[in-house]
C-alpha cells in the first residue's frame, strides 16, 4: 500500500459524514496526485463541499482516514490542515474590507508584536509570490476597492503565504466574470507547474476540461467515477453526474409577445456621493418574452434589478409596472410590487434571498409571509407553510426534502432552487431574475432554464440578468447589453453571437 | 467561520451548556467565599435554602423573577430585531411614571376592574414612548441605539427625581414619594389569591403580576414566531438586506420592535408599584433593566429560556439577601459579585465549556 500512495499528495479513505438525518458523504475515497490539478464535479448536495471541509478540518468525519503525503493525519481544525500545507479558498471571501491587501495578508500571522516588521517581510514575500505565480495585486490597495477577481487573488495569496502546497478551491469561478475566470485558470496552471497541488470544485465543465488532469465525480455522497481529463468529455461527465443524459440545447418555440408588463423610460439612479449608477435606461418587457441583460458584472445590473423590483427608488425617469406608474415622487416598495404580480430572484442569494438562520420553510415564504394561505387573521399557519415548502421542494427537486432544516445547511445550489421555486411558484406576471443558475449543477441548470421558458410560454414577462453570455444566448428572445450604467445596445436573439456581444460588453457602442 | 463550531446535540446546547456555565461560576464563587473564611458548602446551603427553603422565600424568589421576566423579554424582543436595547431600566422607570399618573388620577373614581387595566396600559404606553425616542433617532437620524438608550436611563432617572421631589411628592411628606394608592389600584398578593382558593402560604411580595408576566411570555412567543410581523422582525434582525428585499420597512420595524420592548419593560412598574409599594417611589426599577440583558442572553432569547433564567436570577437575588443576613461577612457587594460571575460565565464566557462538551458529545449523528 505504501508504494501506491507515495506520489499521492492527499488520499481520503472511506470518509463518512452525516448531519443529523442527512447522510452527506458515504464512504468516499479519492487520491490527489502531487503537482496536479484535480477537479471534483457533482450535483448540488452531492457532498463536494462537505468532503473538502473535512479535509480542511472544518468538519470532523464520522469515519474514515485522511493521508497527507502518505501519512495518516488528524484534521481536527483548519490549523492542523494549514500545518500540513493545505489551504482552502472559500466561495465567500473572508477578507476585511477596510484593510489594505497587505494588512489582510498578515492577518492571523502578524509575526510579532509590532506590525511594521511583519508588514515588511510580507511585502517581500508578496513580491516574490506574485512574480512567481502571476498573481498581480497592489499591496497597498484597500480590499473594498478591488474587483471580485482581485479579491480572490488576495485569498489565494493569503493561502500561499501560509506555506500551503495543496490548494482547495470551492466554486471559485461562481462569482467571476468570464474574463476573470480565464485569468484564474491561467494562474492555476502556473501554480501546478510550480509544484502546487490543486483541487478544484466547479459546476462548469468547460473549466474542468480546460485545466484539470483528473476529474472525480460525486453523486449522493459517493465517489462514483474517476476519469483522466484527456479521456473524457462534457457529455460523459454530465451523464456521470446526473445519472442520465443531459441535453445542452434548449428547443424553445419563438416568443409570442403580448402586452407590455414592464416599461422604463430614462431611468436614472444617482447615489449619495453623486455617482451615476444608472443612466438613461429605457426598456420594455412584454408578456410572453424573455429579455436578457448581458454585461460584465458591476455595470449597473445589480442596481437595475433593485430599482425594477422596488428595493431602491429611481432618482430620475419613470417606469410602469403592470399599469402602475412609478417615479421618484411615486415610489413603490417591494411588498407592493409583489401585490402587482412582480417576483424577484435576487442576485445575491445569501444576503438577500434568504435568511441563513431561518428554516427552509420560513425561507420559502420570505416576502409572502403576510399572505394567504400562510397567514390568516394575523396568525401564521405553521403546518400550511411546512406543507407549501414540501410541495416546492418536490416540484423543484430541492434536496434534502426537509422543510425543518436551516437554510444555511442546504448546499449552495439547493438554496438557489428553493428561492427560484418560491418566486416562480406564484405565477407572477413579471419575473425578474438575477444570475438564475449561479452555483447550480448542470442537471438543475437545464431544469431551471426550462422552467423559465415555461413561465414565458404561460404569459409571464421575464427579465434575466446574467454575466454568463452562454446563458443569455440560450434563454433570451431579446438581448440588451449594459455598460457603465447604460444600455449600450439591443440585439434580437437570432442575430446575436458571442463576439459582437462581447465587444458591446466591453464598451464599444453598437452601430 | 461558524462551521468550525461543531454542532452539539440540542439538549446539550440548551440544557447542559448553561448548567456547565453556572457550575463554573459557582466553583469560582466557592473559592472566593473560602478565601474570606466561610465554608463554601455552608454558604451554598444557606443560599439555596434562602431562595427555596420556605413558601415565603419561594414567594420572594418568584417576585424577583417576575421583574426579570419583563426586562428579559424586553431585551430579547429588541435583540431579535438586531437592536441592543440597554435602556430597559429607564423604560421601566418611565413606565412607572405612567402607571403612577394613571392611578393617581383615577383610583378615587373608578373601580378596580378599570383602574388596574388602565394603569397597566399606561405603564406599557409610557415605557414604549420612552423607547420610541431612541428608536426614532436610530431609524431616521442614525444615532446608535446602544448609546442613546443608555443615556436615556440617566435622563429618566433625573426626570423622575425632579418630578418626585417637586411635583408628585405627597403634601407634607418628608420622603420623595407620592400619596398612597387606594385599594382599588392594588394588584392582589399571591397569598391573598391562594387563600381565596384555600391554599395557605406565607405572605411575601409576590403578587398576581407574575401571571401578567407569564401571559407576556406567551404573547411574545406568539408574536415572534407566529405572526407575519414577528417574522419580519426576525428577518430584519438576522439579515436587514433580506428584510428590505421582502418589503419590510426597516424604519417602521425598528420603531415597532423598540416600542414593544419598552412596553414590556413597563411591566416592572406593574409588579413594583401596583403589587408592592402601592405608591409612586424612587428607584423601584434599579438593577432590573441591566440584569434583564443577562436573563435574555442566558435564555437564548426564547420566552421559555427567559422564564428559567429569570427564576435563577430571582433565586440568586433572594438567596443572596438571606446569605447576607445570616453571614454578615458575605456582604451585599459579595452577593452582587456572585450575580456578576453568573452573568460573566453565562454571557461573555458562554462558549468556554464548549470544547469540553464537544469532546464529550462530539456529534456524529
Ligand atoms: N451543517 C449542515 N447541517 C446539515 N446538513 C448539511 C450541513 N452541511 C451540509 N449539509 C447537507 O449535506 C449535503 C451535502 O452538502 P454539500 O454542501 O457538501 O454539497 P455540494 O456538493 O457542495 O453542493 P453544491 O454544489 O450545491 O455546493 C447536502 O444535502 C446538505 O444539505
Ligand atoms: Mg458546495
Amino acid at each position: 500500500m505504501q508504494e501506491l500512495t507515495a506520489d499521492a499528495a492527499i488520499e481520503l479513505r472511506e470518509i463518512d459524514k452525516s448531519f443529523g438525518s442527512v447522510h452527506a458523504v458515504r464512504g468516499a475515497s479519492l487520491r490527489v496526485e502531487r503537482g496536479s490539478i484535480t477537479g471534483i464535479v457533482g450535483e448540488n448536495g452531492a457532498g463536494k463541499s462537505t468532503l473538502m471541509s473535512i479535509l480542511y478540518g472544518l468538519h470532523l468525519a464520522d469515519a474514515g482516514e485522511i493521508l497527507v503525503d502518505g501519512r495518516p493525519v488528524e484534521m481536527a481544525s483548519p490549523r492542523d490542515a494549514i500545518g500540513h500545507g493545505i489551504g482552502m479558498v472559500h466561495q465567500h471571501f473572508m477578507l476585511v474590507d477596510s484593510f489594505t491587501v497587505l494588512e489582510n495578508l498578515i492577518l492571523g500571522a502578524e509575526g510579532g508584536a509590532l506590525l511594521a516588521a511583519g508588514l515588511a517581510s510580507a511585502r517581500g514575500e508578496l513580491a516574490r509570490l506574485s512574480g512567481e505565480y502571476g498573481l498581480a495585486v497592489d499591496p497597498d490597495a484597500r480590499v473594498a476597492d478591488l474587483s471580485v477577481g482581485e479579491q480572490q487573488r488576495v485569498e489565494i495569496l493569503k493561502v500561499l503565504l501560509r506555506g500551503a502546497r495543496i490548494l482547495i478551491l470551492d466554486e471559485p469561478s461562481a462569482v467571476l466574470t468570464p474574463q476573470e475566470t480565464d485569468r484564474l485558470l491561467q494562474i492555476l496552471r502556473l501554480l501546478r507547474d510550480r509544484g502546487v497541488t490543486v483541487v478544484l470544485i466547479t459546476h462548469k465543465l468547460r473549466e474542468i476540461l480546460a485545466v484539470t488532469d483528473k476529474v472525480i465525480v460525486m453523486r449522493r455522497g459517493e465517489v462514483v467515477a474517476e476519469r483522466r481529463t484527456a479521456e473524457t468529455g462534457a457529455e460523459e461527465l454530465a451523464e456521470l453526474m446526473v445519472g442520465r443524459k443531459v441535453r445542452f440545447d434548449l428547443d424553445k418555440a419563438p416568443a409570442r409577445r403580448g402586452e407590455t408588463m414592464l416599461a422604463a423610460w430614462h431611468l436614472s439612479l444617482v447615489d449619495g456621493r453623486g455617482v451615476r449608477l444608472l443612466d438613461d435606461i429605457s426598456l420594455e418587457v412584454r408578456s410572453g418574452e424573455i429579455v436578457g441583460i448581458a454585461g460584465v458584472s458591476g455595470n449597473g445590473q445589480t442596481e437595475l434589478l433593485q430599482v425594477l423590483s422596488g428595493i431602491r427608488p429611481p432618482t430620475g425617469g419613470e417606469m410602469e409596472v403592470c399599469r402602475r406608474k412609478v417615479d421618484a415622487a411615486h415610489p413603490v416598495d417591494p411588498a407592493e410590487m409583489r401585490d402587482l404580480g412582480v417576483a424577484h430572484v435576487p442576485e445575491d442569494r445569501l444576503r438577500q434571498g434568504l435568511v441563513p438562520a431561518f428554516l427552509a420553510s420560513e425561507t420559502s415564504i420570505l416576502g409572502y409571509q403576510d399572505r394567504e394561505p400562510f397567514c390568516h387573521n394575523y396568525l401564521m399557519d405553521g403546518p400550511a407553510v411546512g406543507k407549501y415548502c414540501a410541495d416546492l421542494m418536490e416540484r423543484f427537486d430541492v434536496r434534502p426534502r426537509t422543510p425543518g432544516l436551516r437554510s444555511a445547511n442546504f448546499s449552495g445550489g439547493n438554496q438557489q432552487k428553493l428561492i427560484l421555486a418560491r418566486e416562480m411558484a406564484r405565477n407572477p406576471k413579471v419575473l425578474l431574475v438575477g444570475q438564475p443558475t449561479r452555483g447550480v449543477d448542470i442537471g438543475a441548470i437545464e431544469f431551471i432554464r426550462r422552467e423559465l421558458i415555461k413561465s414565458r410560454d404561460a404569459g409571464c414577462a421575464v427579465l434575466v440578468v446574467s454575466v454568463e453570455l452562454e446563458e443569455i444566448l440560450s434563454l433570451a428572445d431579446r438581448i440588451l447589453v449594459m455598460f457603465g450604467g447604460r444600455i449600450v445596445g439591443e440585439v434580437a436573439a437570432g442575430e446575436a453571437d458571442e463576439r459582437t456581444l462581447g465587444l458591446m460588453m466591453a464598451g464599444a457602442r453598437a452601430a | 467561520m461558524s462551521a468550525s463550531r461543531r454542532p452539539l446535540p440540542g439538549w446539550v446546547e440548551i440544557g447542559l451548556l448553561p448548567l456547565a456555565n453556572i457550575a463554573m461560576a459557582f466553583l469560582l464563587v466557592g473559592l472566593i467565599v473560602a478565601v474570606i473564611g466561610v465554608d463554601p458548602f455552608h454558604a451554598l446551603k444557606l443560599l439555596v435554602l434562602g431562595a427555596l427553603g420556605s413558601s415565603e422565600s419561594i414567594g420572594y424568589t418568584l417576585y424577583y423573577a417576575t421583574n426579570f421576566i419583563f426586562t428579559g423579554l424586553a431585551v430579547a424582543v429588541a435583540f431579535h430585531a438586531g437592536l441592543f436595547n440597554i435602556g430597559g431600566e429607564g423604560q421601566a422607570y418611565i413606565g412607572g411614571l405612567g402607571c403612577g399618573l394613571a392611578v393617581l388620577a383615577l383610583d378615587r373614581y373608578l373601580p378596580t376592574l378599570l383602574v388596574i387595566p388602565l394603569a397597566i396600559l399606561a405603564s406599557a404606553a409610557f415605557g414604549a414612548a420612552w423607547a420610541a425616542i431612541p428608536a426614532w433617532m436610530q431609524a431616521w437620524r442614525g444615532s446608535h441605539i446602544v448609546i442613546t438608550t443608555i443615556m436615556f436611563n440617566f435622563v429618566a432617572s433625573a426626570l423622575m427625581v425632579y418630578l418626585m421631589v417637586n411635583v408628585l411628592i405627597a403634601p407634607g411628606s418628608m420622603t420623595p414619594q407620592s400619596r398612597g394608592f387606594t385599594a382599588s389600584a392594588a394588584v392582589p398578593s399571591m397569598q391573598a389569591a391562594l387563600q381565596w382558593i384555600g391554599i395557605a402560604v406565607a405572605p411575601s411580595a409576590l403578587n398576581l403580576s407574575l401571571l401578567l408576566a407569564l401571559v407576556a411570555c406567551v404573547g411574545v412567543w406568539i408574536f415572534l414566531w407566529h405572526t407575519p410581523w414577528g417574522y419580519s422582525l426576525r428577518t430584519m434582525g438576522h439579515n436587514p438586506e433580506a428584510a428590505l428585499y421582502a418589503g419590510t420597512n426597516l424604519k417602521r420595524m425598528t420603531m415597532l420592535a423598540m416600542c414593544l420592548s419598552g412596553a414590556l419593560a413597563g411591566g416592572v412598574a406593574v409588579n413594583e408599584l401596583l403589587g408592592v409599594h402601592h405608591r409612586l417611589v424612587l428607584d423601584f426599577a434599579a438593577g432590573y433593566g441591566f440584569t434583564g440583558i443577562a436573563v435574555a442572553l442566558m435564555g437564548r432569547g426564547h420566552p421559555l429560556g427567559i422564564v428559567l433564567a429569570a427564576l435563577l436570577f430571582g433565586a440568586l437575588q433572594q438567596g443572596g439577601a438571606e446569605l447576607n443576613f445570616e453571614i454578615p461577612k458575605i456582604t451585599r457587594e459579595m452577593v452582587v459579585v456572585i450575580q456578576g460571575l453568573v452573568i460573566l460565565f453565562s454571557g461573555a464566557l458562554v462558549h468556554l465549556p464548549r470544547p469540553w462538551l464537544q469532546a464529550l458529545f462530539a456529534r456524529k449523528g
